[in-house]
């Protein structure tokens, strides 16, 4: 999973990246338009000024005469605090006005056209604005030219002004941009999520095709997801044929030879003989166990990981249960006595039903005939606890827990087909659902408990 | 009764049906499911003994297609363990399983409860001199009065009912009572037939001590 | 070493001093070798609670105070002469140098509590503002109603020529930058204006450089009225002069306001004593109250002004009638107005 980070924080960096871009843009946009139209303002104040003192220019005697309109400068002074200059000449004669401003002094005399152009004086930038008329000065049309010049400090501050503006809302329209990605990353990812827990809410052993209404994008994933989930259920399905046919191929021959020995038993009248064939028979069926257990132990491991819950009533698995194990019970004339409390809990009812049949199984196994074993479920202090006493001999010597670890057998087992991992069964799947198993040897003899404890829902 | 044993394997499946031939069981062999369909077109059974795997089919399958119109009870003889399959077996309509190898009186009592839950009709009851047993419910009447008899009991009394009047070694009897590895001597037939005398008692049958050989059952009408 | 320096120091301001025309001058000695100089047009009298106020706060710093015209404080800026404050009432002029570049910015809290109007890109602060008022004399003016409009006043003058024939004073704008500005703007503002310098014309007036003479004239019944003389003086002349000799009048239809205005001249050392005085005065101009100061503060004539009218704008449009074409322009006809005889 790692070095490819997370889809949804690579959609939204990669949002968030355009974002970024179209923020920086668009405040890189406004700030330039923001300068033009500052300058374009200044431009047409200038002009107006301009072109007012050129409306004053009169031939007196002969003489070029103006007069600088008040209006011309107020109407400068009333966009910013920028610093003015003027000249007004003719030719390389100055009338008025600052001698030194940088005029291009090859104006062409188009009348009324103002031109702009942009210099320094003073120590500062400025623009200006110029207009040429021709005014007759005695019988010669001389070409006078009006300049206005202004620094350009309010176009600063103003662009400045809307820059930062612009700048503010870039950010703002970023962070909108940020979350929205966010929340469009997420919401795209959703069928994604939805995928995905469809296919983790999944039991073990469901490999059904993913049948859901998905985006076009997300139908080969879909697909290959459904292909690789039939080619797995297909190599377990294999699997497990493999394992009922060898299990089939060993059993078979397994239970010819018991039954033959069974039978040779019967009709053998040598005792050496029949301790022998007694033996071989014994031998069969703890292979025969072992091997069933060790399967049933494997499931419990592979299932615990993923338990399949449902409710359960428990007191109707225990009486299944325990109907089950009647007829085996019934050949030692053991009873099994059920005495349960409707109790329902969240579990997984295969494991459960193996758990309670080893322990029960264990307890028809040790006690002697014609004695009784008591089931019973109770429900108390958040608790329900299935207690299995028998009236055995007991746990005999030895700490309780060993029993519950993988081939222990207790002390008092000789004699008895056993593997060991019957209790060791039960403790894995009462842990895989929060619970426990007790173990304790009643009174002096009188048999052992075994209590299965699961939390209550 | 009559069994129908569905088994691919001859040594195997003529070994159980000789031990429940010994029960006085009528037992058909179909080594196939084909074999079974056959039987099964032409005889009525109280019980199948179905194995799953078999040459030209799964009993399971078999079992689900059978199960809309045959009640017979089924118990599954199956290879297969796990926890999931017996559940799958249970699910697919059988009665119960056993799981290969099998020790023979498990089989039986398995077989017993089986088609003692499925109250079969009292057809198998035996008279024994003024009393009446049934061998499937346990039930030993004599007139008004009812008997409670132990499954072991109700097992020793089953084996002389059926063999009235021939001798039965102590052997004999240990093996139809007692799985092969119970801690047993002879002595514990001695004291189960004890017990047996007792509730028998004027019915009008008795067990005989045939010195050095074992026990008979003598009725009135024999 | 240290008396060297002064009167190097002495030397350089005297080589200057030579080229103006003084009309005042006195050295208010600090503590320490600083030496803030100060040019300006406000007598002495007014401005001297001013920068003994400043030398409590500012002990070390001796003050060298000039008291010029404001055209020759103009033309001494232009020239380059060498002062770290320039006070001026002539607030065109003042306007001009820092348009033109002859004075250098300054920027403090206080500057920054001045209103818009008062200031104008940190390089030219206004510390008060004060009407132009006409002064009269009491005695002159007995029996006769005293006027508040132009109109009335034209309606006096016309009406009673004798009383008034050579009595009327008013600025010789040629002179004064004050008084060009007063008229200037006057013109710009009503068409009264001319008609009464027609009027003023026929009678003969007087024309003056200074403020303070003409009110001392007016004080002394030389003159019968001072037209378009600086408020302030003449109230800091009424304060000193009892009698009820003199009396001041607003004219309500309109009236000029112009702003006492500072500047930090370009070639100023003493900058920081300078700021400080700047700031001084700035906070004196935004007080609430009058006070005891000779000089009314900013809020005061703006507010209360009958005629509605604000003071004269800071702006580019002041060096309108500064152009040597429009000045000769107006002064041939305020001659021609005003020179009758």
């Amino acid at each position: 999973m790692t070095g490819t980070g997370s889809i949804g924080r690579r959609l939204t960096l990669l949002l968030a990246g355009v974002a970024a871009l179209l923020s920086v843009l668009s405040w890189w946009m406004v700030t330039g338009l923001a300068r033009q139209a500052a300058e374009r303002t200044q431009d047409n104040v200038l002009a107006a000024s301009v072109t007012t003192i050129a409306e004053t220019l009169r031939s007196e005697q002969g003489e070029v005469r103006l007069e600088l309109p008040y209006s011309a400068f107020s109407m400068l002074g009333a966009i910013s605090e920028d610093r003015v200059f003027y000249l007004v000449a003719t030719g390389d004669t100055v009338l008025t006005g600052y001698e030194d401003l940088p005029v291009p002094r090859e104006l062409v005399p188009s009348t009324g056209r103002v031109v702009f152009d942009t210099g320094e004086y003073s120590g500062e930038e400025i623009r200006m604005a110029t207009v040429t008329r021709l005014v007759l000065a005695g019988t010669q049309p001389v070409p006078v030219n009006v300049t206005v010049a202004q620094t350009r400090r309010g176009v600063a501050s103003i662009s400045a002004e809307l820059s930062q503006l612009a700048a503010f809302l870039s950010v703002a329209f970023f962070l909108v941009a940020v979350s929205l990605s966010a929340f469009a990353a997420r919401t795209s990812l959703k069928p994604l999520n939805e995928i995905a827990a469809a296919v983790s809410r999944r039991g073990p052993s469901d490999l059904r095709p993913l049948r859901r209404a998905a985006p076009t994008e997300l139908a080969p994933l879909m697909t290959s997801l459904n292909r690789l989930m039939d080619r797995l259920g297909q190599s377990i399905r294999s699997a497990e044929d493999f394992i009922a046919e060898a299990a089939h191929r060993i059993r078979t021959p397994l239970a010819t030879v018991r039954a033959q020995a069974e039978i040779a038993l019967r009709s053998a009248k040598d005792e050496d003989q029949k301790q022998r064939l007694r033996q071989m028979i014994r031998a069969v069926d703890e292979s025969s166990r072992s091997a069933g257990q060790l399967l049933d132990h494997a499931t419990v491991i592979y299932r615990s990981d993923d338990l399949v819950r449902s409710p359960v009533i428990l007191s109707d698995l225990v009486r299944q249960t325990v109907a089950g194990l009647e007829p085996t019970a019934a050949m030692k004339d053991i009873q099994l006595h059920v005495d349960a409390i409707p109790a329902e809990a969240e579990v997984d009812p295969v494991l459960m039903d193996n758990a309670l049949r080893n322990v029960l199984d264990n307890a028809i196994k040790y006690s002697p005939p014609e004695t009784v074993v008591r089931v019973s479920v109770s429900n108390a202090d958040g608790e329900i606890r299935i207690s299995v006493r028998d009236q055995g001999p007991g746990l005999g010597e030895g700490p309780a827990d060993q029993l519950t670890q993988r081939f222990q057998r207790g002390n008092n087992t000789q004699g008895i087909v056993g593997s060991g991992l019957g209790l060791t069964i039960a403790k894995d799947v009462l842990e895989a659902h929060g619970g426990r198993l007790e173990l304790e040897t009643l009174n002096e003899k009188e048999g052992t408990c075994a209590t299965l404890v699961l939390p209550s829902s | 009764m009559r069994y129908l044993l569905v088994e691919d394997n001859t040594e195997l499946a003529e070994a159980v049906v000789n031990r429940l031939a010994l029960d006085g069981h009528a037992v058909d062999h179909a080594a196939s499911l084909s074999e079974a369909e056959d039987c099964l077109a032409v005889a009525q059974y109280d019980l199948i003994l179905l194995d799953v795997m078999l040459p030209d089919g799964d009993g399971r399958d078999f079992l689900a297609r059978k199960r809309a119109h045959i009640e017979t009870p089924v118990i599954v003889l199956t290879a297969r363990s796990q926890v999931s399959d017996r559940v799958g077996a249970l699910d697919q309509g059988a009665d119960d399983y056993i799981t290969k190898p099998f020790d023979f009186s498990e089989l039986e009592a398995r077989c017993r409860a089986v088609l003692r839950r499925r109250g079969g009709e009292s057809r198998n009851e035996i008279r024994l001199g003024s009393a009446v047993f049934d061998p499937l419910s346990g039930t030993l009447r004599n007139g008004d009065e009812s008997i409670d008899l132990r499954n072991r009991e109700i097992r020793l009394l089953e084996v002389f009912a059926r063999h009235k009047g021939q001798i039965l070694s102590k052997s004999q009897l240990m093996d139809r009572l007692f799985s092969y590895d119970a801690e047993v001597t002879e002595n514990a037939i001695e004291v189960y037939v004890g017990r047996l005398r007792r509730r028998i008692d004027g019915m009008g049958v008795r067990i005989e001590t045939v010195r050095g050989l074992g026990y008979r059952m003598e009725t009135g009408e024999a | 070493m240290r008396h060297a320096c002064l009167a190097i120091l002495l030397s350089c301001l005297a080589s200057i001093v030579s080229a103006l025309e003084i009309e005042d001058h006195r050295h208010f000695p600090g503590t320490g070798d600083r030496i803030l100089k100060v040019i300006s047009t406000a007598d002495l009298e007014v401005f001297e609670p001013y920068l003994k106020a400043f030398q409590v706060s500012q002990s070390a710093l001796s003050i060298d105070y000039t008291v010029v015209s404001s055209a020759e404080l103009h033309r001494a800026i232009r020239g380059g002469a060498e002062f770290d404050l320039a006070l001026s009432s002539a607030m065109d002029l003042q306007f001009q140098l820092a348009n033109d570049g002859f004075a250098q910015s300054h920027r403090s809290e206080a500057t920054a509590g001045l209103p818009d109007w008062a200031r104008w890109r940190d390089l030219i602060f206004a510390f008060t503002a004060e009407p132009a008022v006409v002064v009269l004399s009491t005695k002159r003016f007995d029996g006769l109603g005293l006027p508040t409009t132009r109109q009335e006043l034209l309606t006096l003058l016309r009406e009673y020529p004798d009383r008034f024939e050579g009595a009327v004073g008013t600025y010789d704008v040629r002179d004064s930058g004050l008084g060009y500005l007063f008229a200037t703007q006057e013109a710009r503002s009503t068409d009264a204006y001319w008609r009464l310098s027609e009027v003023m014309g026929r009678l003969n007036p007087q024309l003056y450089c200074c403020s303070g003479q003409m009110i001392d004239d007016v004080a002394t019944g030389e003159l019968a009225l001072a037209y378009n003389v600086l408020g302030s003086y003449a109230a800091e002349r009424l304060a000193r002069d009892s009698g009820g000799r003199v009396q001041i009048l607003r004219m309500e239809d309109f009236s000029n306001v112009i702003l006492r205005t500072a500047i930090i001249p370009a070639t100023a050392n003493e900058t920081a004593g300078a700021g400080a005085l700047i700031d001084m005065l700035a906070r004196l101009g935004q007080r609430e109250a009058p006070g005891s100061w000779p000089l009314p503060p900013l809020g005061q004539t703006g507010a209360d002004n009958l005629g509605g009218f604000g003071p004269i704008r800071l702006g580019p449009a002041l060096m309108v009638y500064l152009d040597p074409l429009n000045r000769r322009a107006f002064l041939t006809e305020w001659e021609n107005a005003m020179e009758q005889h």
